[in-house]
C-alpha cells in the first residue's frame, strides 16, 4: 500500500507537470488539442492525490506502523477521528493535505469553466499547474509521507520493520476543532491561488474589462470566509487548549495565518472600485498577487520554523524550498506586471475626499498598513539579525499599539463607506444617513460610561459599534421600506425581498455586522480579570460575582491517558450555579501532560477555570480562574460572518421592473463595460431605492 | 486633483501617527536574543535591556520557594540561574530537561529574573528508529 500511494503521488507530479509544459506549449502553438489535454492532465492530478491521501488514511486506520509517518502521529488507542486527522498533525502529512486540498480547487476551476472563457483558461490552467507543481515535488522528493521504517543489519542490509506501537497524537491536537480547523485554514490558504491565478492569465492574456474579477468573485469570498474560519477557530482552539486564559498572542503562526486574510479583505473591497469606476487595477493585480504570496510565506512560516514560535516545527531543509519558489512567484509576477502594465490603464480619477472611492482608497491604506505591520513584527528578528546582527522579537505592545488604532479606524469607515455616494456625497445626505446613528453611538457610550466601561479604545470601540450597527440597520429599514410601499407586504418580507435582490451588498452588510460583533468581543478583553489560589477540599476563591467552592479532587483514566480533576462548585450571589471540573491530563504514550479548561460560558462573560497543577511545596492543587468578559460575541461573530458570506454568494433575485428601470439610467462607461459581463455582479439590482449611496 | 491631494495629505497623516505608534510600541517591547555564553560579554546599555535566552533546563534544579520559582538553564557547558517571578502557571511542557525560553532582564550578580517562561519538551522523536521523519515535529503545534 505504500508503493501505491506513492506511486499515486509520482503520477501526480508527471500529470502536472504534463499539464504546465503541454499547457505553454499548446498557448503558444495554439493547438486546441494539446491545451485540451493539459486540462484534462490538470484534473486529472486531482484523482491521483486523492488515491494518495485515501492510501495514507488507510495506513492510519489499519494501524500499520510501518510508515514512519503513521508510527509517529497515531497509535492503537488513539480514537477513530482523530485517526483521520492524524493525517496532518506534522510536516509530511500536511504538506500532502495542502497538495490535495489545491487540487480539489484547481479541478473544480477547470470543470466548471471548461466550455467557458477560451482565450483565458488555457493560462488559468498554466498557473495553477505550475502551483501544483511546486507541492508535488516536496511531496515526492522533499517531505514524502511515504516513508517507510527500516534498519541496517550487521551486514548491512536494509530490512523494514513494523513497529508494534506508534508514539500517539499529540496531546495538544486531540481536541475536536483539531479536525476542522486546519482543513478550514488550508482551504483558505489555497484558495487564494484560484484568483491569483485568473488574475495572472487576465494579464499574460489581456483579457478585456474586468471580467476576472467577476469570475473569481466566488472564489475569493470562499477563500477569504475559509481563511477567516480557519483563522477564529485556531484562535478558538488556543484559548480551549492552552489554558493560558486568551486567544490571540500575536504568535508567528497566529499572524501569518492573519496576513493574507488583511490583504484577502482588502482586495475584495478595492475590487469594486474597479468593478464600478474601472479604478485600481494595478493596486487590484498586485493585492491577490500578495495575497497568494502570503499564503505561500504563512504555510512556510508553520512547516520551516524560521522564526521561533511556540507552534513552530523545529529546524527543517523544507525552507529553501519555500523562499526559493516565493521568489519565483515574485519574478514572475513583476515580469508579468511590467510587459502588460499598460493594459492596466485607470478609467478615472478621484473626484472627491467625501465619497464611496476615497472610503474605499482609505480602507485599502489601512489594512496594508496592518499588514505590513504584522508581517514586519512578525519577521522583525530574522531582519534585525541580517542588519544589525543582534536578534530582536517585539511582542504584543508592538502589535497592538498599531493594529488596535487601525481596527477602529476600519470600525468607523464600515459605518460611513458603505452609505457614502460614488463620486461625492453632499453634506445633505451625509447628515440624513449619520446624524442618527451617530446619537446612538454616542448615548451608548454614555450608558457604558456609567455602567463602569471605561477604557478608552473600548469606549470608542463600543460608540462605534452601536454607530455602525445602526447605519446597517437603517440600510436595510429604508430599503425594506420602499419594497413593502410599493408591493404592499408587510417590512419582514421586504427586508428578505431586498436581501436576495442584491445578495452582495445586503450579505455585505450582515458581514460587517459580524465584524462589529468580533470587534464588541475583542474589546471586552480590556476587562479581564483572573487570580490564582492554592485550594484544599473546602476552600474557595471569589472572581468578579463568582465563588468558587472545591468540593473534591479525584484521578479518572482511561487507556489514552491518566488524569488529575477538581471538582468545584461555583455560588452566585449564594445560590449554587454549577459544577465545573478542570482537568490536567497525562498522556500515556507520549509522557505528555496536558490542561483540560472548564469554561462556563455566557454572552456576557466566560469563568474559565484552570488546573494549574499542584504546588510543589505544599502539593496543594492550585487553581486559577479567568473572567473574560463578552469572548463568546467573537464565536458568535463568526458564525455571522459565515451566513453574510454564503449570503453574498447567493445569485441575486430580479425583477423584471427593476431591469427596466436600471436599464433607462445612464452609468458610466466603465461600468456598462465592466459590468455587463456577469449579471451577478451589475449595478441593477439597487436600483428601485433612488437616493444617494444605493447603488451597490 | 484637489481631492487627491486631500487624499494623499490624510493618507500621510495616518501613516505618520501609525509610524510613531509602531515606535512606542517597539521600544515598549524589543527583546533582544542572547546566548547565555554571550552573557558575560555584555556591557552598558545592552545589559539592562529586556532580554530571552534559551537554554536546556537543569535536571533537579528545578525548586519552588514563595511564589517564585528558581531553576538553572544550561547551554554548551554554560549555566544560568533563573527566578521565574511571572503570576501565569508554568507550562505543561517546562520539566527537568526541557528546552526552555526566558524572558526578563538580567540582574546586577549575573542570575536572571524571568518575566515569562516557554518550554518545549524535549523531543520524543529523537529516539524514534532510522527513517523516522526528519522534521518531525517536536513540539506542540497548531499545523
Amino acid at each position: 500500500m505504500d508503493i501505491f500511494g506513492s506511486f499515486a503521488l509520482l503520477l501526480a507530479f508527471l500529470a502536472t507537470v504534463y499539464a504546465f509544459v503541454a499547457g505553454i506549449v499548446g498557448i503558444i502553438t495554439r493547438r486546441t488539442l494539446l491545451t485540451k489535454s493539459a486540462r484534462n492532465a490538470g484534473m486529472a492530478v486531482f484523482g491521483l492525490i486523492t488515491l494518495a491521501v485515501a492510501s495514507l488514511e488507510y495506513f492510519f486506520f489499519t494501524d500499520n506502523f510501518s510508515l514512519a509517518y503513521v508510527a509517529a502521529h497515531s497509535n492503537h488507542a488513539l480514537p477513530l477521528y482523530y485517526k483521520f486527522s492524524a493525517l496532518w498533525a506534522g510536516q509530511e502529512g500536511s504538506l500532502l493535505w495542502w497538495s490535495w486540498l489545491l487540487s480539489i480547487y484547481v479541478f473544480l476551476a477547470l470543470f466548471l469553466n471548461r466550455k467557458k472563457h477560451p482565450e483565458l483558461m488555457p493560462y488559468v490552467g498554466v498557473t495553477l499547474a505550475g502551483v501544483q507543481t511546486f507541492f508535488l515535488v516536496l511531496n515526492n522528493f522533499v517531505a514524502s509521507p511515504f516513508h517507510v521504517l527500516a534498519s541496517a543489519d550487521s551486514a548491512g542490509v536494509m530490512h523494514m520493520a513494523r513497529l508494534s506501537e506508534g508514539t500517539g497524537l499529540n496531546p495538544l491536537l486531540q481536541y475536536p476543532e483539531m479536525v476542522i480547523h486546519p482543513p478550514m485554514l488550508y482551504l483558505g490558504y489555497t484558495g487564494f491561488t484560484i484568483p491569483f491565478a485568473f488574475a495572472m492569465a487576465a494579464l499574460l492574456a489581456r483579457y478585456p474589462g474586468e471580467k476576472w474579477i467577476h469570475i473569481t468573485r466566488r472564489w475569493t469570498m470562499v477563500a477569504w470566509c475559509f481563511q477567516g474560519i480557519g483563522v477564529l477557530l485556531g484562535a478558538h482552539w488556543a484559548y480551549a487548549v492552552l489554558g493560558w486564559g486568551g486567544y490571540w498572542a500575536w504568535d508567528p503562526v497566529e499572524n501569518a495565518a492573519l496576513l493574507p486574510w488583511i490583504t484577502g479583505t482588502a482586495f475584495l473591497h478595492s475590487v469594486m472600485m474597479q468593478e464600478k469606476r474601472g479604478m485600481m487595477k494595478v493596486w487590484n493585480v498586485w493585492l491577490v498577487f500578495v495575497t497568494f504570496m502570503l499564503c505561500i510565506l504563512g504555510t512556510s512560516l508553520t512547516r520551516t520554523g524560521i522564526v521561533s514560535s511556540v507552534h513552530a516545527f523545529a529546524e527543517s531543509s523544507i525552507g529553501g524550498w519555500f523562499f526559493g519558489f516565493l521568489g519565483i512567484v515574485f519574478v514572475v509576477c513583476l515580469a508579468t506586471w511590467f510587459k502588460n502594465r499598460d493594459y492596466l490603464r485607470s478609467d478615472n480619477k478621484l473626484d472627491s475626499l467625501v465619497s464611496r472611492e476615497s472610503s474605499f482608497l482609505f480602507n485599502n491604506l489601512i489594512l496594508l498598513a496592518a499588514c505590513f505591520a504584522v508581517l514586519w513584527g512578525t519577521l522583525f528578528p530574522v531582519l534585525s539579525e541580517w542588519v544589525t546582527g543582534s536578534k530582536i522579537s517585539v511582542g504584543p505592545p508592538f502589535f497592538n499599539k498599531v493594529n488596535v488604532p487601525i481596527a477602529l479606524f476600519l470600525l468607523f469607515l464600515t459605518g460611513v463607506g458603505p452609505l457614502l455616494a460614488w463620486r461625492k456625497t453632499s453634506l445633505d445626505a451625509l447628515r440624513r444617513n449619520f446624524a442618527w446613528p451617530l446619537v446612538g453611538g454616542l448615548i451608548a457610550g454614555a450608558a457604558g460610561f456609567a455602567f463602569g466601561w471605561r477604557e478608552f479604545y473600548p469606549q470608542i470601540c463600543l460608540i462605534l459599534s452601536v454607530f455602525v450597527t445602526l447605519t446597517i440597520f437603517s440600510e436595510f429599514y429604508r430599503g425594506a421600506r420602499v419594497i413593502a410601499s410599493r408591493d404592499g407586504s408587510n417590512l419582514l418580507t421586504a427586508v428578505g425581498e431586498l436581501t436576495m435582490r442584491n445578495t452582495r451588498r445586503y450579505g455585505g452588510y450582515v458581514v460587517h455586522f459580524a465584524m462589529v460583533l468580533i470587534f464588541v468581543g475583542i474589546a471586552g478583553s480590556a476587562f479581564n480579570q483572573d487570580i490564582q489560589k492554592e485550594l484544599k477540599v473546602g476552600q474557595s476563591l471569589t472572581i468578579g460575582p463568582y465563588t468558587i467552592l472545591c468540593q473534591n479532587f479525584d484521578q479518572p483514566s482511561n487507556e489514552n491517558y491518566e488524569s488529575d480533576r477538581a471538582t468545584l462548585e461555583v455560588f452566585r450571589n449564594g445560590h449554587s450555579e454549577m459544577m465545573l471540573y478542570p482537568e490536567r491530563r497525562l498522556f500515556r504514550t507520549s509522557q505528555v501532560t496536558e490542561t483540560i479548561v472548564a469554561n462556563e460560558s455566557t454572552p456576557v462573560h466566560d469563568l474559565y477555570v484552570v488546573y494549574a497543577g499542584r504546588s510543589p511545596d505544599t502539593n496543594l492543587p492550585v487553581i486559577h480562574a479567568y473572567l473574560n468578559p463578552l469572548v463568546k460575541w467573537i464565536w458568535f461573530g463568526g458564525i455571522v460572518m459565515v451566513l453574510g458570506t454564503c449570503l453574498a454568494m447567493v445569485p441575486d433575485r430580479r425583477a423584471a421592473i427593476v431591469l427596466r428601470a436600471a436599464r433607462d439610467r445612464s452609468w458610466g462607461d466603465a461600468i456598462v463595460q465592466g459590468g455587463s459581463g456577469s449579471p451577478a455582479t451589475s449595478p441593477v439590482r439597487s436600483a428601485p431605492i433612488r437616493r444617494p449611496g444605493s447603488d451597490d | 486633483m484637489k481631492a487627491r491631494k486631500k487624499f494623499l495629505v490624510g493618507s500621510g497623516i495616518i501613516v505618520a501617527t501609525l509610524l510613531a505608534l509602531a515606535y512606542v510600541g517597539y521600544t515598549q517591547s524589543k527583546t533582544y536574543y542572547h546566548t547565555i555564553s554571550e552573557l558575560p560579554t555584555l556591557q552598558g546599555s545592552t545589559l539592562h535591556q529586556r532580554m530571552r535566552v534559551s537554554g536546556n533546563v537543569r535536571a533537579g534544579s528545578i525548586s519552588h520557594r514563595d511564589g517564585r520559582v528558581n531553576f538553572v538553564l544550561e547551554e554548551q557547558g554554560k549555566d544560568l540561574s533563573v527566578s521565574y517571578i511571572g503570576n501565569d502557571p508554568l507550562p505543561d511542557t517546562f520539566k527537568d530537561g526541557a528546552q526552555a525560553l526566558v524572558e526578563g532582564r538580567l540582574m546586577p550578580e549575573g542570575s536572571f529574573v524571568a518575566e515569562q517562561v516557554q518550554a518545549k519538551c524535549a523531543s520524543k522523536y529523537e529516539a524514534s528508529p532510522i527513517g523516522a521523519p526528519a522534521g518531525g515535529d517536536k513540539s506542540p503545534n497548531k499545523s
